[in-house]
């Protein structure tokens, strides 16, 4: 299953990649490979913006507009003017949430 | 939690049946926990899905240990939220390993993670506070790979010198992936989204639209048709209000169960358009079937047919928070675009309904 086509921000800077494959191993929906030792975006319509490629990517070659693909979340965010969260965590949790 | 004897003490206190013994190791005694599902746990899990009493379903945060583990063992990193602890040891049966339970305030690995409880700090802290370098000989855990979105394995290695390596999506693949050298395939990496997990999150969807917006809109309609000059009419609210509520009730289950259960073969990507293509659908089916819905009169049916599939897309949009490949920027797209639909569907249903008073009340 796929989401909207091209509205994902990830993105990839290929004169900072070194091909270790950390994005690779952590992407849970397959969108690197590596390619004559870069990486290469598959499909990126598969991302869902988590944000673990970035944050494991040792030589900055990566950027994402993290967040979370939740309705509520974003509805949360437009009435509070925060970023997007969803409402599940510590204190206030509704147990809405997984 | 200040420190491990914090925990201790806390265990103690109020000890878990699936905690089995000690094991001894430098630093003191660990807390054994068995592999074994009881039946305890399978009614505790039923709770938690269906949401209530989650908070008391908290594991302790701190390092447990599965088998006879020793200075060589895996070590594990798992969440404190019962349901991803109890796979995490159900999965782990017939292995000796470390477990290292993180303080996630009793939410799962992949939510914890997108909110950074499950994250490098986290990690960082329980492994001083459990002073594993001490209980292992080793300097590798294994993270579970829908944790990598909180986790920087790098920044994780250089402030405690432990490698994080990311274990497979799904718990049930682990011994798999120890005995392949901890290698996982392609296939272990992926996230899937099969039927069963959309059926199993339904009643977090179908819950909260019950609980917070039905009986407002049950309370809104059943005064809408209610209301005659002479004040509100009990019998009329009933009579005239009940196809209405009914229609609520079927397009709660069009949006917040027919969709996310059909979401792979509901035409388009947008789950806003899947939503809204089950809502129109239902009330054809609903209006076409049940008699009773048959004889709406020609504006009722129209403001019919414009709310309830909004109402219904409007709900089924909300699924993108438990489906696993939603992304923000999608769904903003969506709220940006769905959000002034919605209000114009709502403003222009209720002018339909005061047409049908107003003729009703022969004014028009
Ligand atoms: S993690 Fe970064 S450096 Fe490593 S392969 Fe991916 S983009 Fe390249
Ligand atoms: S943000 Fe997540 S889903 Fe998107 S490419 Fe990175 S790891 Fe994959």
């Amino acid at each position: 299953m796929k989401y909207l086509s091209n509205t994902v921000s990830l993105e990839i800077f290929p004169e900072h990649c070194i091909g270790c494959g950390s994005c690779v191993e952590v992407c849970p929906h397959g969108v690197f490979a590596i390619e004559n030792k870069k990486a290469v975006i598959l499909d990126k319509d598969r991302c869902m913006e988590c944000g673990a490629c970035v944050g494991n990517c040792a030589f900055g070659a990566l950027t994402v507009n993290k967040g979370v693909g939740c309705a509520a979340a974003v509805i949360n965010s437009i009435i509070s003017g925060g970023e997007p969260s969803c409402d599940c965590s510590g204190e206030n949790k509704t147990g809405n949430c997984c | 939690m200040a420190d491990l004897k914090f925990i201790k003490m806390n265990i103690e206190k109020n000890r878990p049946a699936w905690v089995t013994g000690t094991i001894t190791t430098e630093i003191g005694a660990i807390y054994s926990v068995s592999p074994d599902l009881t039946r305890v746990d399978y009614w505790e899990h039923l709770k938690c899905r269906i949401s209530a009493f989650r908070n008391n379903y908290i594991v302790n945060p701190g390092l447990y240990a599965v088998g006879v583990p020793d200075k060589n063992s895996d070590v594990l990193v798992s969440a404190n939220y019962k349901l991803s602890f109890d796979a995490f040891r159900k999965a782990l049966k017939g292995l000796n390993v470390w477990i290292l339970v993180l303080d996630t305030k009793g939410i799962n690995v992949w939510c914890a993670a997108g909110k950074g409880t499950f994250g490098t700090d986290e990690l960082v802290r329980i492994i001083s506070v459990t002073r594993l370098d001490r209980v292992v000989d080793h300097r590798r855990i294994i993270v579970p790979q829908l944790g990598a979105p909180g986790i920087s394995a790098h920044k994780t290695t250089k402030a405690t010198g432990f490698k994080v390596c990311y274990g497979p999506v799904r718990a049930e693949d682990i011994g798999a992936y120890i005995a392949a050298g901890y290698q996982a395939t392609r296939d272990m990496r992926t996230v899937k989204f099969p039927l069963v997990d959309r059926l199993i999150l339904t009643p977090m969807e179908i819950n909260p639209a019950m609980k917070k917006y039905y009986p407002w809109y049950a309370l809104i309609i059943l005064t809408i048709f209610g209301l005659q000059p002479g004040g509100i009419l009990f019998m009329d609210a009933i009579s005239a209000g009940l196809p209405f509520l009914l229609l609520g009730l079927i397009s709660v289950i069009a949006g917040a169960l027919v969709t996310p259960v059909l979401l792979p073969f509901i035409p388009f990507r947008s789950f806003a358009v899947k939503g809204w293509i089950t809502g129109i659908l239902a009330v054809f089916l609903s209006t076409t079937y049940i008699s009773m819905l048959g004889h709406l009169s020609k504006v009722l049916l129209i403001a019919a047919y414009l709310f309830f599939p909004l109402a219904s897309s409007y709900i089924a949009l909300q699924f993108t928070g438990a489906s696993t490949f939603t992304g923000m920027s999608g769904v903003k797209k969506e709220l940006k675009i769905g959000i002034p639909l919605y209000i114009s569907g709502v403003a222009v249903s209720l002018i339909l309904l005061l047409i049908y008073k107003l003729g009703e009340w022969r004014v028009l």
